[in-house]
């Protein structure tokens, strides 16, 4: 099956650059923490897609498929952890605005 | 063209599109709610790309793992630390110095991502698999990647009770 613009792999690696870059503003521009985590799902998200992509397309085995497993369970237990670190800091602050923790500098 | 093919084309433009916009929503929204719910659409545009490429499991994993598990965490985080959820939290970055320098920074990891995309002709395809990805991936985990795989369940053992110790309450 062809697509209309270019190869699939074309297609997939752009819109995976894409949305790392959409990760990017958002893990910058954000204050709130979770609004931080949630553009570093979405730069995981991005690499998954890379991953898949080149799986299928160039490399021919199933091992980069392998990787987005390892990547999908590392960024649960990541989102766990951070959540349970966002709801302590929550407790303590009363905020999450990670603008203001500057705690360790002092 | 044939009918099939169209109906191809604009099936994965759709899943492209769907995983582009619902995406800037949430890099460009004011409210995080929003975001939190824009993501949702984001994961199940990427898991319907992840058909496209032949992974099946993968695609099940993804709305499984990322809608069901991650997006849950990520809307409870956002319920139980804000005052008022679906107020605006006016609290995203307002100094347009900090808006310019992230687009800026954006906009140049782009270009250099294009950088290294462009030069190198991808075209050529490599020997490629079958549509029967899950029994592969089954094989290669319980062979050449059953350390990782064992290394990895302790790591989410270890997480579990980590996560379960900082959120508790003092």
């Amino acid at each position: 099956m062809d697509l209309v613009f270019g190869k699939m792999l074309d297609n997939l690696i752009i819109i995976g650059a894409i949305l790392f870059c959409l990760g990017i503003y958002t893990v910058i521009t954000r204050r709130n923490a979770v609004g931080i985590l949630m553009g570093v799902e979405l730069m995981l998200n991005s690499a998954n897609l890379n991953f898949v992509a080149f799986s299928k397309f160039r490399w021919g085995m199933p091992d980069g498929q392998v990787f987005v497993i390892f990547v999908i369970i590392l960024a649960a237990a990541e989102a766990a952890v951070a959540l349970a670190i966002i709801l302590s800091i929550f407790h303590n602050f009363g905020d999450i605005d990670v603008d203001t923790k500057d705690l360790l500098k002092e | 063209m044939t009918a099939g093919q169209i109906l191809f084309n604009v099936v994965f433009y759709f899943f492209a599109l769907l995983t582009i916009l619902s995406a800037s929503v949430v890099a460009f929204s004011r409210n995080i709610l929003h975001s939190a719910f824009a993501l949702l659409f984001t994961f199940w545009g990427v898991a319907g790309l992840y058909i496209f490429s032949d992974a099946q499991f993968l695609a099940a994993a993804q709305v499984l793992i990322y809608v069901g598990g991650i997006l849950v965490l990520i809307l409870f985080a956002i319920m139980l630390t804000h005052r008022n959820p679906r107020e605006d939290s006016g609290q995203e970055s307002n100094q347009s110095s900090s808006v310019i320098l992230a687009s800026g920074i954006t906009v140049l990891v782009y270009i250099a991502l294009l950088a290294v995309y462009l030069p190198v002709n991808w075209s050529g395809k490599a020997a490629s698999y079958g549509t029967m990805t899950t029994e592969m991936l089954g094989t290669a985990l319980t062979r050449n990647y059953l350390i990782p795989f064992e290394a990895v369940s302790m790591l989410l053992l270890a997480a579990l009770l980590g996560a379960a110790y900082l959120a508790r309450r003092k």
